[in-house]
């Protein structure tokens, strides 16, 4: 099981290189959401995978799932959700501003004047 | 939506864009969506749930009603100052932790008892409840300004965007 | 105490940032005021703390209460105590001297609000003592800096504004993915934890190399170490004077800080191979550095490739890993926030009042600003290691160190390092202070009284650090100790477990 989830990753980080290596801004900040999603899959696999119990307190459960790289699954969410957010409204920014999504125009020192 | 369409260069349209069906259906949807957002939020703490989710879908709910509407009926509709939600759910997470450290514990030690209700039997009361709501509100306020941000025309003027979780 | 102590850091600049977003966008001046309060706070709180720390020694609190392998701990050594002092000292000059300097639409702009979550940022990541939670720190001082550097929206600081972006980003999901293997491999994420348990294992340990390496990406991204340096001159040149300043004298510094702790706490297997590593890219960054602070005839370029040069120089001494080497890089990385920051807003002055930053078309200002150029000099001195100015103490043992453990041409490299230091800030000093006289009437006519105090606050700071660095030894050698010797730093578990 965490052979197929380790190779998942491997396919969604290649996939966000693919698109992270494009010229269009748009594709570039898919491939950073996919790439998190990739890593945040290698981090669920690293706790291990196993059935278990909710991990909280409960007399009743006996195994319980190791609740670490959940609780840090959660909040590498809910960051990179607020980057995605921010990289999006910058990104719409950029065209309208400097009239391009193109990563190749984006070079040297833009003129301010036009 | 006319004007919405307009504006990203579809100049002919023909059909009124007064969908009846999809403004009804939104505002019912809406109801039920805010109610499972709360319920969520409650259920919190001892299973799955909790504040951030529980904001992420109320900004859906009210995302929904910026789709069936337009921003500026969404505007009438719901008359809140989206920077000032934040602030207010920012300082009230943050208002409750120091709060708390007057109990003489770190920071973020929350306290909690149990109570005694005639209908409901033991009910816990746990101050995380109260940061939670802090979440809710930021989490619901900043995604309603990110939406209606990249959404409206103005937002040349203001590109204040997603800050703090 | 201990409890409340190491959490006002991190507390009083996210107070600050919500009564300032609280205030509304209206007030400027209310927003000057509130600012500038905290950053004073923020440093009388920080010399509250460095002497706590000498007095009693490393203070620790545990958030939630929850016992210390399992929840998170904020651990304040002296090291800490100190860059959180210099962090302090840096953001109460660079808010004042944004009172004139950053102009009101973008003061409007929640540009206060936005230092203040950066500066907690910061401070959390000084101070914790969780290698997730130090990530968290890194977002929270990556998003406000990412507000920062396309606040305004100029068209140059989008562009540049969005690849910064787009490579902190990057670092920061393989950031998540070292912090993966790690919890894998070790199975927690106590950095004091990590370590008791590294050197108490006694198998192969050779996965620990392969972390390493993930984790000098990351922070070699962060801090502008050699082959990661190629987004540095583009985005910090993009945003106004004090914002500048701000990254070039704190964003960086956080990336060398965390190379120091991680390296000390948990790669000490294999140290011939990460060290190794580690000081090569140290010698490569400085030959870089030194080649662009050379080239360019740009004064803000200069002073950005200056910032490679120094971090370059600190990571040789941290890679040494021994007493003389990390007692040098301590040294060397308090002087450098402080002259680094001095510098950007004595070259953000002559900007301001030349409106111009080519050097080659500046001349004479020795007449109208004497003071300004003799503290440029001053700072061009202490950046480059002139003896009473603490720039030599920093290099002296951390040449020394260098040349003790064998690596001769290394230490050479960074002696002539000095030399292109004073060269390229000289060259400023020169072109732009004497020489023929520019056109005294095209200066503009902008009140500058704060940003001349900032900027001289800074260089006088530097000088008296200089003169009192014998009296600070002390301080500065129990810094080093937990980064050279571990255990110290690590010895707040015994009593858990």
């Amino acid at each position: 099981m965490e052979i197929l989830i380790i190779v998942l990753a491997g396919i969604l980080i290649g996939a966000s290189v693919y698109l992270m290596l494009s010229k269009s801004l748009l594709r570039i900040i898919l491939g950073t959401g996919i790439l998190s999603h990739g890593i945040l899959l290698m981090l669920l696999t690293m706790g291990g995978l196993k059935r278990g119990g909710i991990p909280v307190l409960d007399d009743s459960v006996q195994q319980y799932a190791d609740p670490l790289p959940q609780a840090m699954l959660l909040t590498v969410i809910v960051i990179t959700f607020a980057l995605t957010a921010y990289m999006l409204v910058v990104a719409i920014r950029v065209y309208r501003e400097l009239g391009t999504d193109d990563v190749e125009q984006l070079k040297g020192v833009p003129r301010e004047d036009d | 939506m006319k004007s919405t369409l307009k504006k990203l260069g579809y100049n002919r349209v023909h059909k009124q864009m007064n969908d009846v069906f999809l403004k009804y259906t939104a505002k019912v949807v809406f109801l039920v969506i805010i109610t499972f957002s709360i319920n969520l939020f409650f259920s919190g703490h001892y299973t799955p749930g909790g504040g951030f989710v529980g904001g992420l879908l109320a900004a859906g709910a009210i995302i929904l009603l910026l789709l069936a509407y337009d921003l500026k009926t969404l505007r009438k509709m719901l008359r809140i100052d989206d920077k000032r939600t934040i602030t207010l759910g920012l300082a009230i997470s943050f208002i409750i932790p120091i709060l708390l450290m007057f109990f003489g514990t770190p920071l973020f030690t929350h306290q909690y008892t149990y109570l005694q209700l005639p209908v409901f039997g033991e009910v816990p009361i746990h101050t995380a409840v109260i940061f939670d709501v802090g979440v809710y509100i930021t989490v619901a306020g900043t995604t309603l300004l990110i939406i209606t941000l990249l959404a409206s025309e103005q937002f040349m003027a203001e590109s204040e965007g997603a800050d703090k979780e | 105490m201990t409890d409340i102590i190491p959490i006002l850091p991190i507390l009083i600049p996210v107070i600050s940032g919500i009564i300032l977003l609280g205030v509304g966008r209206t007030n400027v001046y209310l927003h000057r005021v509130i600012a500038s309060l905290t950053a004073l706070l923020m440093v009388i709180v920080s010399i509250v703390i460095v002497y706590y720390v000498a007095q009693y020694g490393i203070i620790v609190t545990h958030v939630g209460n929850w016992e210390a392998p399992f929840g998170i701990s904020l651990v304040v050594d002296m090291l800490a105590a100190l860059l959180v002092l210099a962090t302090s000292i840096v953001t109460f000059a660079v808010v004042v001297y944004s009172f004139q300097s950053i102009g009101p639409a973008r003061e409007r702009f929640f540009y206060y609000p936005m230092i203040m979550f950066m500066i907690s940022g910061i401070n959390g990541a000084f101070t914790t003592g969780d290698i997730f939670n130090m990530f968290v720190f890194f977002e929270v001082f990556l998003l406000a800096s990412y507000v920062l550097i396309t606040t305004g929206g100029t068209k140059v600081q989008l562009q540049e504004g969005f690849k910064y972006l787009l490579v902190n980003i990057l670092s920061s999901n393989f950031f998540v993915l070292a912090v993966a293997y790690l919890y894998s491999a070790v199975g927690s994420l106590n950095m004091a934890d990590i370590h008791n348990k590294l050197a108490a294992f006694d198998g192969d340990a050779s996965i620990m190399s392969l972390v390493a390496v993930v984790m000098l990406f990351v922070f070699a991204t962060k801090a502008g170490l050699f082959p990661f340096y190629f987004w540095l001159p583009g985005s910090y040149f993009a945003p106004p004077m004090p914002i500048m300043a701000l990254f070039g004298a704190l964003l960086t510094k956080v990336g060398v800080y965390a190379i120091a702790r991680v390296y000390s706490l948990f790669f000490i297997d294999n140290t011939g191979f990460t060290h190794q590593m580690l000081m090569l890219l140290a010698v490569l960054t400085i030959v870089m550095g030194s080649i662009g602070a050379i080239a360019y005839s740009d004064m803000k370029k200069i002073v950005i490739y200056n910032i490679l040069i120094a971090i370059g120089i600190i990571i040789a001494g941290i890679s040494m890993m021994d007493e003389a080497g990390t007692i040098g890089a301590t040294y060397y990385l308090i002087n450098d926030i402080i002259i680094k920051a001095g510098l950007f807003l004595l070259v953000g002055f002559i900007i301001y009042r030349t409106g111009e930053s080519d050097i080659t078309k500046l001349g004479g200002l020795m007449k109208v600003h004497p003071v300004t150029g003799w503290m440029l000099l001053i700072s061009a001195f202490g950046l480059a290691g002139v003896p009473p100015l603490p720039g030599f103490y920093g290099k002296l043992f951390i040449v020394t160190s260098l040349f003790d453990n064998g690596h001769v041409i290394s230490g050479i490299i960074v002696l002539l390092s000095s030399l292109v230091v004073l060269y390229s800030i000289l060259r400023i000093f020169i072109s732009v202070f004497w020489g023929e006289s520019m056109d005294f009437t095209k200066l503009k006519p902008i009140s500058y009284d704060k940003l001349l105090f900032s900027s001289f606050l800074m260089v006088i700071i530097m000088v008296a650090f200089g003169f009192g660095a014998d009296a600070l030894y002390p301080l500065f050698d129990s810094a080093a100790q937990s980064l050279y010797e571990p255990s110290s730093y690590s010895g707040y578990l015994l009593g858990v477990e």
